[in-house]
């Protein structure tokens, strides 16, 4: 019953997105705003039929409704409330709903603002919306229905199926296979939410950039729309990758954060080009220059969502990820192709309108440094492409499978990293239009000589390998040469204001909040960088079976086992939890409780390990084994990871400075954009 | 005279900014081309490891298995695993051919003839190893004929999404 409702509203949807493309088209081409005005209403009502789509879903969920055979993969009758809600996406089917469920809900609050001036985009912003939405819903309907129910027929077989076939009967399970326990983590419970959230809102801006190239209203205006979009977009993107570094690291034991794992990949290169996106249209806004090379970065934003998506969904490559197998390749493929060349060919016909009035002329002028940052992450993003598909070519070339594990990465990668680093250091110091190698030595030679003092500080503290160094010296150049333009700022809005330090650094981020926000997160980038170099480059290990009472060191840390307790929990879990006490230079400084939790419904163990974390660094410590029934002796694994709490710390700046840069304020937008540029030149310099 | 004069920088420019970009696109390939010489792993399945034998011996290696759950050994002392693995087919159609990967994994496991290899692992024993998951190991074969790896990815396809009909059977 409800799962007929669930479905009914899906096949609604579907049926609703493909009239709402329809009518959107008609009502353009025949010049008729009645129809359009009814293909924005059709766009709207996909929105209470997925929401009623996904409820049903969660009914038949938390209700223990196994006879449904999504029901039956996801939850079983021990999990707790929660985790049966959040089990919506914690298989293929239900993820895909629930993808298309936040699709919509961002569709329909895009279709609802004011258009006014921009009426002429409405139209394609809801064709390329539709045409998105109805294709996730149609790998729903066709391929992976969350909605299947399992069937006895009389030979006595059981089929999935989502009507009754003849002469059969519903056939109900007695328990679920519940859901992976790998996924039952707060950090998991939120990293696909927000990666989706990430993705999805992606599609806003390429609507709004398809809308231009159709229309040939190919100014500013669609980037000056879809900027905040775009910047929560990035967001979401961001925290998701985060939230999957930080489950990594306290559910998988192995002490890491990213393996370079092609579904990572797969998730990354989006926020690549989203991240050269968010900065390149800062010169179109400026300069009016890269207008196409704009475009080129969010078609292929666009078809990378939808490729990280599939990726993350199919599991075509093995990896982690990889939880689900499906036939739904060959769809997502088909569709990647044909949005992408559809997108490219709507580009190249409106190529000469994009072509910039301007040109560049010093290479070391802040257009010229921001097309550096992009060329460098368009670098990033090639190695990763080449790595992910490596296999795939060489089987093509020689005949031979090879793979390019995360030394590749790391190796390609770690300079271009380093050049963005450098890059974060001098741009905000070079202007607009022209720099020269004496402005910018002028304005960077005090940064650059607390820099070296930092770094010479590290290296009379025992640190001699270069790379960390290098690394050290180019975050320690981020942080103060943009604490120094916030303090420069406000030293000179303070002089000619008489304003005090405070009022005046107040006023300058609020005045300037895309830039002051943008600085916050680059301080948050220099923050994850020195996590990343500590657990990179310092990390050690190691490990020892311990009897009650004895000992293991590793750096300045001491572990004692004390004992070890075994026990079944309400939830369905046999819980064996050591009890470790941890001595850093001979001091107490508390207990650990690594544990091994054992899943009967799955019949599956799950590590978690015993954490301490400090600015400093953290020791890490996995339970790997234990004597079964006198506990007196436990093998353990441990880890030192120096500085890596700057990563997670950094994440929080990270987004306390993208809510300072995207926070919603009135549009007043009275200044023509001529005026508003002669302004800000005139503030800058 | 004023026009072709800012020709002739706008040129000269444009011919800076190409170069510079030329030289970062050549620095990318580089680091691409050397990193990936640098690691590259031969993606064999069990069959070929053990055709090939001594011409793949410390060359790095990526293989994948079936994991045969009786001969799963873990020395605690020394935090050593080992076990053996059936061979699967390396390719997807040459798996969908055979039922999908649990029904590969699983004939893999109940079948005598096919070659096994022993693996030895360092480590934490992994959450999912178990009888007929997939094992994606990196490492070397070494001259005893037992491949040590350094890596250890495992599946358990028979777990998730596809168990349920199996299951209903059973009950």
């Amino acid at each position: 019953m409800i799962a007929n409702l669930g479905y009914g509203a899906l096949v609604i949807t579907f049926i609703v997105s493909l009239y709402g493309i329809g009518a959107s088209f008609y009502g353009v081409r025949q010049n008729k705003p009645a129809w359009v005005n009814s293909a924005r209403n059709g766009m709207l009502l996909t929105f209470p039929l997925l929401t009623l789509s996904a409820l049903s879903i969660i009914v038949l969920l938390i209700t223990d409704h196994y006879e449904v055979e999504y029901v039956a993969s996801v939850t079983s009758r021990s999990m707790p409330m929660y985790l049966k809600i959040t089990a919506l996406w914690g298989g293929q089917a239900g993820s895909l709903v629930f993808w298309s469920w936040l699709m919509s809900a961002f569709a329909s609050a895009v279709t609802l603002r004011k258009w006014d001036r921009d009426r002429e985009f409405l139209p394609w912003v809801i064709v390329v919306s539709l045409i998105t939405l109805a294709f996730f819903i149609s790998l729903n309907i066709f391929v992976e229905n969350p909605f299947t129910r399992l069937w006895q027929l009389p030979s006595g077989q059981v089929i999935e199926e989502m009507f009754q076939p003849a002469g059969s009967a519903l056939f109900f399970p007695r328990d679920g296979q519940g859901l992976n326990p790998l996924l039952r983590h707060p950090g998991m419970i939120i990293h696909p939410p927000m990666l989706y959230l990430g993705f999805v809102s992606f599609v806003i801006p390429f609507a709004f950039a398809i809308a231009a190239l159709v229309t040939g209203r190919t100014d500013d205006r669609w980037i000056r729309l879809t900027r905040r979009w775009t910047l929560w977009a990035w967001m979401f993107l961001s925290l998701g990758l985060v939230l999957g570094g930080r489950w990594a690291y306290d559910v998988l034991g192995w002490g890491g954060y990213w393996g370079w794992d092609p579904v990572e990949i797969a998730a990354f290169m989006p926020w690549l080009t989203g991240t050269a996106f968010l900065h390149s249209v800062m010169i179109q806004e400026k300069r009016g220059m890269l207008k196409q090379w704009n475009m080129v970065l969010v078609i292929l934003t666009y078809s990378l969502v939808i490729f990280g998506t599939f990726l993350t969904r199919s599991g075509v490559l093995s990896s982690v990820h990889a939880f689900a197998q499906s036939a739904i390749g060959p769809m997502f493929f088909a569709f990647i192709g044909i949005t992408f060349i559809g997108s490219l060919s709507l580009l190249f016909h409106r190529w000469n309108d994009l072509k910039a009035k301007t040109e560049m002329t010093s290479m070391l002028s802040r257009e010229a440094l921001f097309l550096l940052n992009n060329l460098l992450f368009i670098g990033i993003l090639v190695v990763c492409f080449w790595g992910v598909i490596f296999p795939l070519i060489s089987e093509l070339f020689t005949g031979q499978k090879v793979t390019v594990g995360p030394p590749f990465y790391e190796r390609a990668n770690g300079p271009l990293f380093a050049g963005l680093l450098l890059l974060m250091a001098i741009a905000p110091l070079s202007a607009w239009g022209h720099s020269t190698i004496k402005t910018l030595g002028r304005a960077i030679w005090k940064p650059a000589i607390v820099s070296v003092v930092a770094v010479v500080a590290v290296i009379v503290s025992g640190i001699t390998n270069p790379y960390a160094l290098i690394g050290f010296f180019l975050t320690a150049l981020v942080i103060t040469v943009t604490v120094y333009e916030y303090w420069r700022g406000a030293m000179a809005r303070g002089k000619r204001h008489g304003e005090n330090f405070f009022v005046a650094l107040w006023t300058l981020v609020k005045r300037n909040r895309r830039r002051y926000g943008g600085y916050i997160i680059h301080l948050s980038m220099a923050m994850l960088a020195i996590g990343i170099i500590g657990i990179e480059i310092f990390q050690s290990e190691t490990q020892g079976t311990l009897s009650q009472g004895e000992s293991l060191a590793l750096g300045a840390y001491t572990m004692t086992y004390d004992s070890l307790a075994v026990f079944d929990a309400p939830d369905g879990r046999n819980v064996a939890r050591a009890v470790v006490s941890i001595n850093k230079n001979g001091k107490p400084v508390g207990e650990l409780y690594p544990r091994r939790d054992f899943f009967y419904d799955s019949q599956q163990p799950m590590t978690i390990p015993g954490v301490r974390s400090t600015i400093e660094d953290d020791f890490y410590i996995l339970l790997v084994d234990w004597e079964e029934i006198s506990t007196s002796n436990a093998t353990f694994k441990v880890y030192h990871n120096p500085l890596v709490k700057w990563m997670w710390l950094g994440s929080w700046l990270f987004i306390f400075g993208t809510l300072v840069a995207a926070w919603p304020e009135k549009e007043s937008d009275p200044v023509p954009a001529r005026n508003r540029k002669r302004v800000s030149a005139t503030v800058k310099a | 005279m004023q026009e072709s004069t800012s020709m002739q920088t706008g040129s000269s420019n444009r011919m800076k900014f190409i170069l510079g970009g030329a030289l970062i696109v050549a620095a990318v390939i580089y680091l691409i081309a050397s990193s990936t010489q640098a690691s590259a792993q031969y993606f064999l399945t069990i069959d070929e490891v053990v055709a090939k034998g001594d011409e793949v011996l410390d060359r790095d290696l990526r293989i994948s298995g079936a994991v045969v759950g009786e001969s799963i050994e873990y020395e605690r002392e020394t935090l050593t695993l080992s076990f053996l693995v059936a061979h699967v087919a390396g390719d997807n159609e040459e798996l969908d051919a055979e039922g999908g990967l649990a029904e590969a994994l699983h004939a893999a496991v109940i079948d005598p003839s096919r070659s096994r290899l022993q693996v030895v692992y360092e480590g934490p024993m992994p959450d999912l190893l178990q009888h007929e998951a997939q094992a994606i190991m990196t490492g070397r074969l070494g001259a005893d004929g037992v491949f040590y790896a350094d890596e250890l990815l495992l599946k358990c396809p028979t777990k998730y999404e596809e168990a349920v009909p199996e299951q209903a059977e059973g009950l």
